[in-house]
């Protein structure tokens, strides 16, 4: 049993030697001036991936990451959690790996970013200079568009769990308290939001745990679309062959107001009144893009040069994944602010050492959702850059959706999942 | 069709001049594989078993298993023929010989 510890140290004595070698190896890149400091906001799929390639391509870069949780939860794989397939803590990753790579991690609210002056300020006070700054919030909610979502009451009442944590582990409380018979209503807003097909994998996974546990009781999906928005025929396919009977979806059913104190959704034309409401609110670009002036486009999003990921309202700042205003077909997923940090920390290198930045970037996306606690299905993209509309434009012919749903795929997206959790979080 | 047949295809594109127009950028193809990396591992050195790995593989192996994704001749893919068509031939030459000069970490 200890063999593996025993070795284990063994290797990482013999890696600790290596990487004085190798250090040595490389003084004249890795050692001697900083070439920049840069500062990462959030510790997402975005930000975590930035401040872990800006190490690796970077050199002897400085690099801050500050976000507000001690540890990263994953929003893909969570909602395997409120199918009761998953726990909370499978889908939790610490940022060990990145401050074994030099990243100074710091646990903290950031409260401003003064863009004349290059800093970043935290709640307590500490205050962060930048020559670069890396923006990925991700998104925050507009609660003031649906009346009555505005308190604290109705927000805890009305769970989103869109934001993958403690209310992630409080709405699968919700369901296991449900009565066998009760209803469980989704609401799903108009797009574009964060994770387009998450949604309807979310009344996948709901339908499977009350089919199984709770068989007389029904999922009601609202939603505020004329139809479903990512992978259409295969969720209605899942819908109608594994669901039947249980799940129930509404188009064009956008929620309008919500009432704490009766448990009632009330839609254009009509009031539904459920056991369990999870309100996914609309949504805009994080808090602090907006007080920093960074939200340039529908009063929602951050307009970008995609060359580099800056933002094209305040120079000198990158923006990544869900809070950029995205290119056509282009989804907000973890994967793409993946994707969109990779082309961001070249960008910084390139832009640190005053070398000229990729002409020709390409990003690409994978969005595996399960229809049941085994099967899943994907969506795919590649997006090539286009100079003449600088703009990410998918490639003609490319890309798709699943033939079916399939356990090979279930094993695929658990894969994808190691791998990107990898990918932004492991030491490299 | 043949895979010899891809692999010259392939290697033609190397002479290409969109691919001399890309040259000076040492980073491409780093930047490229870079993409790879949310399903086949950092430097394609994947976690897991369910997918393959790329970190050392030989370029021209990548190139004729990306030709055939593109051409569609590889029979029950999941999602490779989806992705291999977005990516241009001279770009596909470029993430090979990236993750061909990668080495596989020992596991």
């Amino acid at each position: 049993m200890n063999m593996h510890t025993i070795s284990r140290r063994r290797l990482l004595a013999a890696g600790s030697a290596l990487t004085g070698l190798s250090l040595a190896g490389c003084a004249t890149t890795d050692s001697g001036p900083s070439i920049g400091r840069v500062v990462v906001v959030g510790g997402g799929f975005g930000g975590a991936t930035a401040a872990r390639y800006l190490k690796m391509w970077g050199g002897n870069v400085d690099v801050t990451m500050v976000d507000r949780n001690p540890q990263f939860v994953s929003c893909p794989i969570s909602n395997l959690v409120l199918g009761g397939y998953k726990q909370i803590s499978e889908v939790t990753v610490g940022y060990e790996g990145l401050k074994a790579m030099g990243v100074k991690v710091v646990q903290g609210e950031v409260t401003a970013i003064d863009t004349a002056g290059k800093r970043v300020r935290l709640a307590d006070g500490t205050q962060l200079p930048y020559d670069r700054l890396v923006v990925s919030p991700g998104v925050d909610f507009m609660n003031e568009a649906i009346a009555g979502l505005a308190t604290p009451a109705a927000q805890a009442k009305f769970l989103h769990s869109w934001k993958a944590g403690p209310q992630t582990v409080a709405l699968r409380q919700q369901l296991t308290a449900m009565r066998d018979g009760g209803v469980v209503a989704i609401s799903i807003p108009k797009a574009p939001y964060r994770c387009p097909p998450g949604p309807y994998e979310r009344a996948c996974m709901v339908a499977a745990y009350l089919k199984e546990h709770k068989p007389r009781s029904k999922v009601l999906v609202l939603d505020g679309n004329g139809e479903i928005v990512s992978k259409k025929g295969l969720f209605e396919k899942a819908f109608a062959d594994r669901y039947k009977g249980i799940l129930e979806y509404r188009a064009n059913a956008e929620l309008k107001e919500v009432d704490a104190g009766n448990g009632v959704a009330k839609l254009e034309f009509e009031d539904v009144k459920a056991d369990v409401i999870n309100v996914i609110p609309p949504q805009r670009a994080g808090d602090i893009a907006r007080s920093a002036g960074l939200i340039n486009q529908n009063n929602r999003w951050v307009g970008v040069n995609w060359l580099t990921m800056e933002s094209t309202a305040v120079a000198g700042i990158h923006v990544l994944g869900d809070s950029t205003m995205s290119a056509p077909l282009m989804p907000k997923s973890g994967h793409m602010a993946n994707q969109h940090a990779k082309v961001a920390a070249a960008a910084i290198v390139n832009l640190l050492k005053g070398e000229a930045v990729n002409a020709t970037p390409v990003v690409m996306n994978t969005c595996y959702s399960f229809v049941s606690k085994t099967e899943v299905v994907h969506v795919a993209s590649v997006h090539q850059y286009n100079a003449q509309q600088k703009q990410f434009l998918t490639v003609p012919g490319s890309g798709g959706v699943s033939a079916a749903a399939s356990e090979v795929e279930g094993r695929n997206a658990l894969s994808w999942a190691n791998n990107i959790w990898s990918d932004m979080l492991s030491k490299a | 069709m043949p895979l010899s047949r891809f692999v010259a295809v392939a290697t033609l594109a190397l002479v290409s001049p969109w691919a001399a127009a890309q040259a000076t950028d040492v980073n491409l193809a780093r930047n490229l594989a870079a993409t790879c990396a949310n399903c086949h591992g950092t430097n394609g050195n994947v976690q897991g078993k369910d997918v393959k790995g790329l970190a050392g593989v030989p370029a021209a192996n990548i190139i004729a298993l990306m030709s055939a994704y593109k051409a569609g001749s590889i029979p029950n893919t999941t999602i490779m023929h989806q992705i291999a068509k977005g990516y241009t031939d001279d770009q596909i030459k470029l993430i090979a010989a990236y993750f061909a000069a990668q080495k596989p970490a020992s596991r």
